[in-house]
């Protein structure tokens, strides 16, 4: 769609060149250059000020040595993993509640999804109150005089990861069920019917019909899902500060603390890049199968 | 993929169910009432703690109505609580947010507009490998970015000043509203283009005079989009910012996890329900737009 000017290659289209130039800066500088920036520094020994001293990967065996940032991986893979499970599974199945031809479709959903327009730091706000051992559920439960009930997530570093995923799932999980009612109702009509007419019982329509159907629509989210995970922070930041201790501490917290405060830029890069990296370990095998294969996705 | 999103909003479709009280309906209601519960639970408390006083907060359930209403917290938290030295409440952080919020999300519309409109109709050698590089970078995680970004404002001399942040939201922001933009304009036919093209309208005449006009619902959803991310946005805000300059979510964030003090939970539920009102009035107001939104963000490019 080209269009013809006068003058020299570089010249033709030159107003659209000009108003694309923040998205090629954005794209090659910050989004390519950043990155490439954050891997190279990574492998340098920079404390207080980048400087490209090489040191190895002296960094990354610092990284994989430290306490801290084990316990991070180790809580991001276990929030990980509940949360995918969970938001994908409750918003399959709230979706499907959804798709039955009910009345006040509209009222369920603006309550189910009002969460997601809230930030995390509202969210962990709130839970914060609501899971207080003093005031909130529990305090509750054990003034109505069951004296040894008790649920404190927050301050009990074994289950501290489920009280941050209750937060999580209530912000979330009405995003994931607006997806899958999208991927439901792209559903052709006449599969349904051919299904009634075959005698075949709704829930297994749902389940060996709808859901391979469905596919695109799971491995989308299942992708936006996990990349929003990795980047888990406001809301530990919010909810628990990381506590109690270092029970709450994830990846992003320790890349800003080695950043910005701890002022040991090569250990927080190296963690950075440890992201990047996990990131990358979902992205591709999406990308190859969405894009590979067919020329246009 | 836009008619997906259509379809979620166009509503049930066939016959309305024959029996109200069947034993089916009764299972769906319920579970949709229950779950709905869980749902408005947190919004609830925090309105019923803002509410209340110190005293009946310390005997009370928080899931109770206020005894006696007062709208005391309130105004404690919007101009008296405290961040270390500044005890000139909320307000400061709510200013801060506005004033961050306004030039973010017309810089980064007008940008990512212009984009999708190139994109579209004046591909020239090389855009789309651009925008897929946007798409793919809209997947890394921002805290590799972080530091790369510092030096990069620093070189340009806005390092925590207002406009650095700006920038900062128009970049993160242009991955998303790009693809918004370009959906939207490639559903427009050429022809229009075309004609206009051939009564000698040039790129911005046929932006301004064409494109625009007709896209105005798709800005709609873009502004929902931003004044909701952008408000809601923290790490963005710690980083590139002086703490005169920090948004109502830092700000809150530091009134309510203040280790100084006795804790005034009626006030830091009032605070939190001050920073959470801004995307609320928008959801609310907007109602399926905001669905549409959030429904293009997550469909492929």
């Amino acid at each position: 769609m080209a269009t013809k000017a006068r003058g020299g290659r570089l010249f033709r289209n030159m107003n659209a060149k000009i108003a694309a130039i923040p998205m090629v800066l954005t794209a090659l500088v910050v989004f390519v250059g950043g990155t490439i920036w954050t891997v190279v520094y990574s492998f340098t020994g920079s404390k207080l000020l980048p400087r490209l001293k090489f040191v190895g990967f002296d960094q990354y065996e610092r990284l994989w040595e430290s306490s801290r940032w084990l316990t991070s991986i180790g809580n991001i893979v276990l929030y990980g993993v509940f949360a995918l499970v969970f938001t994908i599974a409750m918003g399959f199945l709230l979706a499907v509640l959804m798709d039955q031809k009910i009345r006040f479709e509209d009222t369920f959903r603006t309550i189910m999804l009002y969460p997601f327009a809230l930030s995390f730091i509202v969210t962990g706000l709130v839970w914060q109150w609501i899971l207080n051992p003093e005031f909130g559920i529990q305090g509750i439960v054990r003034r109505m005089g069951w004296e040894s009930f008790t649920f404190d997530p927050l301050y009990n570093p074994d289950i501290v990861m489920f009280g941050l995923l209750i937060a999580g799932l209530w912000q979330g999980t009405g995003f994931v069920m607006c997806l899958m009612l999208a991927g439901l109702r792209g559903i052709d009509e006449d599969i349904w019917k051919a299904a009634r007419v075959d005698g075949i019982p709704t829930w297994k329509t749902y389940l060996l019909i709808v859901v391979p159907m469905m596919r695109p629509v799971f491995i989308t989210t299942l992708v936006i899902v996990a990349s929003g995970i990795i980047k888990l922070y406001d809301l530990v930041v919010a909810q628990t500060s990381g506590g109690p201790g270092t029970a709450s501490q994830v990846p992003a917290m320790y890349v800003y603390d080695y950043l910005f405060t701890a002022q040991n830029l090569g250990q927080g890069l190296a963690a950075s890049t440890m992201m990047l990296l996990s990131v990358l370990i979902v992205l591709i095998p999406w990308a190859y199968l969405e894009f590979g294969g067919k020329k246009h996705g | 993929m836009a008619d997906v999103s259509m379809a979620a909003m166009s509503g049930p479709r066939g016959a309305k169910p024959r029996k109200a009280l069947s034993g089916r309906n009764i299972m769906l209601y319920g579970t949709l009432i229950v779950v709905s519960l869980y749902y408005i639970l947190p919004l609830w408390v925090m309105v019923m703690t803002s509410l209340k006083g110190m005293p009946e907060v310390r005997i009370g359930n928080i899931f109770a109505p206020p005894v006696e209403i007062t709208f005391q917290p309130w105004v404690k938290a919007w101009s008296e609580a405290c961040t270390g030295l500044n005890c000139d409440g909320l307000s400061r952080g709510f200013w801060n947010s506005v004033v961050i919020t306004v030039p973010s999300v017309i810089v980064s519309i007008i940008i990512a507009s212009v984009n999708g409109y190139a994109l579209i109709n004046w591909r020239f050698k090389g855009s789309d490998i651009f925008f897929t590089i946007l798409i793919f970078g809209s997947f890394i995680p921002y805290q590799v970015m972080l530091y790369p970004i510092v030096i990069l404002l620093r070189e340009l001399g806005i390092y925590g000043t207002l406009w650095g942040l700006v920038m900062v939201h128009t970049i993160f922001g242009m991955p998303i509203l790009t693809l918004l933009f370009r959906n939207y304009f490639s559903s427009i036919p050429e022809e229009l283009f075309k004609a206009a093209r051939v009564d000698g309208a040039g790129f911005w005449g046929i932006y301004f005079r064409i494109m625009l006009p007709m896209s105005l619902p798709i800005f709609v959803v873009a502004i929902i989009l931003q004044v909701t991310g952008i408000w809601n946005d923290f790490l963005f805000g710690v980083v590139y910012t002086k703490p005169e300059l920090y948004p109502m979510t830092v700000q809150l964030n530091n009134i309510v996890n203040s280790v100084q003090g006795v804790k005034e939970y009626n006030v830091n539920m009032a605070a939190t329900l001050l920073t959470g009102l801004v995307p609320l009035i928008v959801y609310f107001a907007s109602g399926k737009l905001f669905v549409r939104g959030i429904a293009a963000g997550a469909v492929k490019g």
